[in-house]
This record gives structure tokens, sequence and C-alpha cells, in this order.
């Protein structure tokens, strides 16, 4: 348990172990379901008020919105989406690291994964509901929503399915079901085990109903495991298409700016990146407090930001190669837009977004870097602020500067529109602070499943012994 | 104890390697009703207990593919039969702009049903009153323990011979498991219908609520609050405080000319009848005549009242006196009242008054008619 973590070294040539410290089937669990067993202490009490504060500023704000209208917010014409969209695009983007933990490095065999799967699955889960709101208030009469699904109605009306923005409310509608799906089933046999030992009769009782009465039979754990890999195939393409029309809301118009083909992947890869230094950013506290330090290893986040730097040569790739069409295209309009976006008023979102999301994360090409907890949280939460700029500078400065010069405007946000981003993380982290003490924040049954000498040995031991 | 039935037979072990060795051999015995549990997925076990490959993927296949036949159908037939329109001017039906919600419900169909199906067909859960529940054996696998569990219900089970198989294996320990007693819940236990009760006035009330009270408050309201003004309502924005203003002095609303001789009791002679008693005339001076004139004058114009002297009898429109009215005479007296009669100007245009007038006219011939007039009906 006291093993000095800085000191252990890593033989590339072999896989290294996923669970350090040799520790034994019992006290994983041990570890794992203690946030479940024991009183919540001060510092919950500390991190779930100052969310809650966040959380009831962003209510107090929507409040206004719904009571006097969306005119409360700074959006007008030319700039019809500001803050609404980039917001959601922003935690839709996060969601997304959680189902590429979960699903594409499991159909990959990373074993690595399963630390961290539950977690980030729950951040995607979280991420997606902040994400489902902005679009629905943005609405303006936000329950109305049902108009947007295609019933039989008294209207004789259907919705129109050729238009993105209802491609937008199937892909983040099922994305948020099949998360939630993959979610629950990953934690029906720990929710098994959780009742199994636990001593108090009302958690037996509610644990008792959410595993479903599982019985860890081989028999069963046979279709779980098939199961688990179905979903895994169905999340994967899931996520790329969640993003690829999230992005098409963009690319399918005619704005310049906007109308580029490059979206979808660009997104995609905008997503993975601000995912997943979401997680590294949460996970540097989860694993701190929850002294997870041996499951929830440096190597996990080292492999993330591994990650982060190469999907940050993406985005930059991308926004060289924006730059490129708009020269290439000969396009005298396409080639205002991209200069108007790196020189003109909004200039310093630009350098803000190219600064934090290029060069700043070139950092993590030195191995000490990544595995140093301190500079990597700076370099994370940066991440995290030039992603949500990469969204503004998109939106905002495509929509600033219209066709023509009468209907050039700026946007400023309001109050509220500030507020309610505010609120957006309120709900993110009071959800996140409340799973890490209601649910086991790694999954239990996977992560015995690959200590050390837990599956029988085919060729005499494990490969560390 | 002796008279409780039995579930089974079960086994505990510690290493994986034993339990393998162990389950082998039990599947050798013969056994079909029996189990592995495990915390976790063990490599290697499926082939130990000869477990066939799982089959879910048909459940998912079939789902899918109904995702996407579902989908398709839908979109044809809502964006091609039922409501076409033209949007950007792509075809009715738009295969590329189909293919994303498709994909969506694909994915959402074949996973879902995959799962609720594992759970509730192939594995029958939620069942929380399986004999294995709360016993020390589930407590130790569920931690870091594997068991063998061999059924009573399996053809070669004996009490006996069973557990001493199990105790060859080499095991921690062997235990027998016995059947959980039947609970009982009846139906008319008071606490199970002052549940019942709570919960039905606790849905009523919401639900009455939520229909009746908060559908109509504001911002909730169908956008009833609004900055607009109103009929019969006030605005601080006039001088006189009123919302409904009136024309400008000197209007006429189209269709409309100001009718010179108002107020006066002389018939003007210079009003002639613009109009000719066509079949259609007629027609419409028959309706209008029977819309407004007859509840007074009655249906043949006889004075004859149908509103039982709630009002004064006009007199009848055969007299003399009314016969020798001129056809501008009575276009006046419509237009204009006279005595208790008042004014019918809003009510009926200047072309349905002129058309009474000729109706009146029928009507009066009708009643007075002449000998050459039956003969002229009679000869039709």
């Amino acid at each position: 348990m006291s093993t000095d973590l800085s000191e252990v070294q890593i033989d590339y040539s072999i896989e290294g172990p996923v669970v350090l410290g040799r520790l034994s089937l019992a006290e994983i669990e041990e570890l794992v379901a203690k946030p479940l067993d024991t009183k919540p202490d001060k510092k919950f009490f500390i991190a779930i008020s100052i969310s809650l504060t966040a959380l009831l500023i962003g209510a107090t704000c929507l409040l206004y919105t719904f009571y006097f209208g969306i005119g409360m917010w700074g959006n007008n014409q030319p700039v019809g989406w500001a803050f609404g969209i980039v917001n959601f695009v922003f935690w839709v983007g996060i969601g997304h690291a959680g189902t590429l933990i979960s699903a594409i490095l499991f159909l990959l065999r990373q074993r690595w994964r399963t630390g961290i799967a539950r977690f980030a699955e729950a951040m995607t889960i979280f991420a997606v509901i902040c994400a489902g709101i902005f679009p629905i208030i943005h609405t303006g009469r936000p329950w109305l929503a049902g108009y947007l699904t295609p019933y039989p109605n008294q209207h004789g009306l259907w919705v129109n399915f050729t238009s993105p923005l209802v491609w937008d409310v199937f892909a983040v509608s099922v994305y948020f079901t099949v998360s939630l799906v993959f979610w629950y089933t990953g934690l029906i046999p720990d929710f098994a085990t959780l009742r199994d030992r636990t001593t108090s009769k009302i958690k037996k009782t509610i644990y008792s109903i959410f595993s479903l009465g599982w019985r860890h039979s081989s028999r069963h754990w046979m279709h779980y495991e098939k199961a688990y890999v179905i979903l895994a195939g169905f999340a994967t393409p899931l996520v790329l298409s969640v993003h690829t029309i999230v992005s098409f809301d963009f690319a399918v118009s005619i704005l310049p700016g906007w109308h580029t083909t490059i979206f979808p992947p660009y997104f995609v890869a905008g997503a993975i990146f601000s995912g997943f230094a979401m997680v590294v950013t949460v996970l540097i506290f989860v694993r701190k407090i929850f002294d997870l330090q041996n499951i929830i290893t440096i190597d996990h986040l080292e492999k993330m930001n591994k990650v982060i730097i190469a999907t940050s040569m993406m985005v930059g790739y991308s926004y060289g190669m924006e730059f490129f069409i708009a020269w290439y295209s000969g396009n005298p309009v396409e080639q205002f837009v991209f200069i108007n976006r790196a020189f003109g008023p909004y200039a310093w979102a630009y350098w803000t977004m190219i600064s934090c999301n290029v060069l700043i994360p070139q950092l993590f090409w030195f191995r000490k870097i990544r595995r140093t907890v301190p500079i990597m949280f700076v370099i994370v939460i940066l991440v995290n602020v030039g992603m949500w700029f990469e969204r503004f500078v998109i939106i905002v400065t495509s929509l600033h500067r219209d066709f023509l010069p009468s209907s050039w405007g700026m946007f400023t946000p309001s109050i509220f529109d500030l507020g309610i981003l505010l609120g957006s993380f309120g709900l993110f982290f009071t959800l996140v602070i409340l799973f890490t003490k209601a649910l086991p924040v790694v999954s239990i049954s996977e992560i015995k499943a690959v200590a050390d000498g837990a599956q029988p040995g085919h060729h005499g031991g494990n490969h560390n012994g | 104890m002796a008279d409780k039935k039995i579930f089974g037979a079960v086994a505990l072990y510690k290493e994986p390697n034993l339990l393998i060795e162990a389950a082998r051999k039990v599947a050798n015995a013969g056994f079909t009703k029996w189990d592995v549990n495990s915390p976790y997925p063990l490599h290697g076990i499926d082939k130990a207990m000869r477990i066939k490959p799982s089959r879910l993927g048909i459940v998912t296949l079939i789902f899918g593919l109904s995702g996407v036949a579902l989908a398709l159908l839908l979109m044809w037939w809502t964006m091609s039969v039922d409501y076409p329109m033209v949007i950007g001017g792509k075809p009715y039906f738009s295969l590329p702009a189909f293919i994303p919600v498709t994909f969506e419900i694909t994915v959402i169909l074949a996973t879902v049903s995959t799962v609720v199906a594992m759970f509730a067909f192939f594995f029958g859960l939620p069942r929380n009153a399986h004999a294995l529940h709360d016993t020390d054996y589930m407590k130790k696998v569920s931690l870091d323990h594997y068991g063998i569990v061999i059924e009573a219900i399996d053809p070669k089970f004996d009490e006996k011979s069973t557990i001493d198989l199990l105790n060859s294996l080499k095991p921690l320990s062997t235990a027998i498991i016995y059947l959980p007693e039947k609970e009982t819940y009846p139906i008319f236990e008071p606490r199970f219908l002052v549940l019942l009760l709570s919960v039905a006035v606790v849905v009523s009330l919401g639900t009455y609520l939520l229909l009746n009270k908060l559908m109509y408050v504001q911002p909730f309201n169908w956008m009833d609050d609004q900055a607009k003004i109103i009929v019969q309502s006030g605005s601080e924005f006039f001088a006189d405080g009123k919302g409904m203003r009136l024309p400008v002095e000197g209007t006429v609303a189209r269709g409309f000319i100001p009718y010179p001789f108002e107020g006066q009791t002389n018939p003007t002679e210079v009003l002639s009848n613009p109009s000719f008693p066509t079949k259609e005339n007629l027609q419409l001076g028959q309706r209008k005549f029977l819309t407004y004139c007859s509840p007074c004058h009655g249906n043949y114009a006889d004075g004859d009242s149908r509103l039982n002297g709630q009002f004064p009898n006009p007199p009848t429109l055969h007299s003399e006196r009314a016969i020798n009215f001129s056809d501008g005479m009575i276009y006046h007296i419509i237009t204009n009242g006279q005595n208790v009669m008042p004014s019918y100007a809003s009510q009926v245009t200047r072309e349905e008054r002129w058309a009474i007038v000729n109706y009146i006219r029928v009507l009066q011939r009708a009643k007075n008619a002449t000998e050459s007039d039956l003969k002229f009906v009679k000869s039709e």
C-alpha cells in the first residue's frame, strides 16, 4: 500500500501489471468499496457544497430564462447560436472519452482500461446529461421538447428526418440510452458483490433490487461476456456517429467556416481530446482522495496523456487544413472568414484555442511531464479551456460576420449565459461526487479478473511471477 | 432441518486452477444441472464445463435488422406518403439523409433488446428469491472464492454420493444448501392495502395538479401571458387608457357606402331599386328575410311574430299601406328602422336589403294574387 509509486520501474518489453502492489482480491474489493461503507467526511461536504452552489446559480439563471424567455441570453442576430450550442458540443465531446475507454479499448484488448472504464463511463452519462440540457433549453419552452420526437399527433405533422437537428435528437438520446445500458450492465455484478458484503438492511434491499439477483454464475458470465462484446461493438460506431452528427449541424449548412468536409473526423478527434483531458482532471483527484493509486496507477495517467497528445496533433492538423482549404479553394468569402478568425475581433479566442490545444500539449512529449501529476493537471485544465474555446471560435466567429457588412455584429455573453455555463459544471461535478460516494468507481468484477493470479494459468503462473 | 427440501450441494475453492480441474471432473461425471460461481468470468471455464457458445448474437441480429427496416419504413411513410414535402430540392425518399436516423434506431433496438433478452429470458432475472442468495456460499463467491453447485433436480443427484464426489475434488469446504421456505404475501394485508391506496392518492393528486394547475402557471401556460394588447384590455400607452382604438374619423369600411338619409322619417322617392328580381336574387332575399325579418314579421310577413308577445307585434306587410310603399321606402325602413324596429344596416348589406325588398314584393303578390296570376301558376 505504501509503495512509492515514482520508484516503480516499468520494463516495456512485457506488459506491466494492471493492479500494482500485489493486492489480493479481498483487498481490492475493500479498497473500491471503502467510500461506500464509510460516512462522508469533511472534504466530501466541502466539495459537494461548492458544486451545489454552482448548480444553484445555474438553476436560478435557467428559471429567469424560462420565465422571461431566451431573450435573457446574449445571442442575437447575426450570432443566433452562441453559448447554448457551444456548451452542448463541449459537453457531448467530454462524454466521448468514456465510451472510447469502455468500448474501443475493450475491443482492442487494452487491459489497463479496467481501472478507469467505470469512472469514464459514468462521466459519459453525466456529460451527456449536461449536453442534452442545452439544445432543449435553447428551444425556449423545454417542456414541449416532446415535439422533437416523431409521434402521431393532432397536428398531422412529422419531424423533418432530413434535418441534422433531428439527427441530433436521435443521436444524443440513443447515445445516452446505450451508455446507460452499457454502464448498468457492467454494474450488475458489482451490485451483487455489494449486496453480499453489506451489513446494512436498507443498503442490502437497494443493492438486491439493482443487482436483479445476479448469482455470479458461470453459465451467466458466458452470455454476459458475449453481451459486453456486442455492446462494445455497437458503442464504437455509435460514439463516432454521435460527434459526426453533431458536426453535421454545422457542416451540412452553407455557412463559410462551417461548410467543410473535414468536420466529422475533426470533431471526433476533438471530442476524444477534450474527453480524455476531463477524465484525467477528475481521476487525479479521485485516485488521491479514495486511495486508489494502486488501481488507477500513474501508468494509466501516462497512457491517457499519450492519447491526449495524439489527438492534439489531429486537432492541430485540422486547424491547419481548414486554412489550407480556404486558400486552396480560391473562394474569397471562405478566405475572409479564416483570416478574420485569426486576426479579427475574436483573435484572442482563436489564439487561446491554438495555444491550449496545439502548443501546450506538446509538453507531453517528455516522459517526465507525462508522469508528473501537478504539471499534468495544469495542462489538462488548459486543454479543457482550449476545447471550449474551439467550439466558441467555430460558432461565433463564423456567424458574427454575415455576408453583408450591414449585418455584421458582435456577441457578448449575458450574465445568464455565464451562470448557466457555471451551472452545467455544477451539475456535472455534483453528479460525479455523488457517484463516487454511491457506486463503486472501479468495476470490482473486472479489476479482480485482471489481478495477478486471478485467472487459471495455462503456462505455469502469471507473467510477472 | 430434516424436513427441508434440498436445493443442492456446493463446494468452495480458492485456487482457480483447482476449480477448473474439479469442474472438468463434475462435467465428466455426467451432471447437467450444475454450475460454477466465480466473482468474475474465469478463462477456460466454459470449456471445462462443456457449455455451448452463447447464441445471444441471434437476438442482436434480429432486432438490429428490424431496426433498419422499421426506421426506413417510418421515414418513407412520413416523408413521402403521409406528408410529402420538398426540402432542399431532395427527393421525398432521400436515402443519404435517412442514414443517420436509421443507424441510431438500429443501434438502440439491437443493444437494448440484447441486454433485456439476456437478463430476462436467458437468465430469468430479476430473481432475488433464489436458494443461493443469503448463503455463506454466495457471500464467499461474491468476494474471492470459486464454487461448484450441483442442484438436487439433476437426475444423477444423490445427497451422499454427490457430497462424496465434491469432497474428493480437493475443495476448501462442502455444504448442502436447502431451499428457503416459500414466503406468501396475502393481498388483503392492511399494510399492503394502505400502500396501494397511498400510491393511488399520490398519483391521482399529482396528475390532477399537473394537468389542471401546473400547465396553466406562467411560464408553462402556452404563451398566454404576452406583452400585447388583447380585446377589451386597457393600455398605458394611449392617453385615454383604452387598448382598443377607434378608426380615424371619416373612415369608410370596404364595401360600405354611408347612408345619406339616416334618421329621416319621410320615405324618399329618390331611392330606386338597383337590383333585378332574378331567381338568385330572390333566393338571397328569402334567406335573409327568414333570418332577420321573419322572427317578428312572420314567415309570410303576416305580422304573426314567433315571439309570443314578448315584443310588440309589427303590422302585417300585406296592408294597403305597405303594398303602396315604394321599394325605396321599404329599403329606407330596413336601413333606418321605424318606431320599435331598429336599424338593420349593420346586419344586412346593401345588396341583401334590396333582395329582401324584392322578396317582400313576391310575398305581397302571392298573398293578394289575382285571377290571372293563379291561371299562370296553374298552367305551369
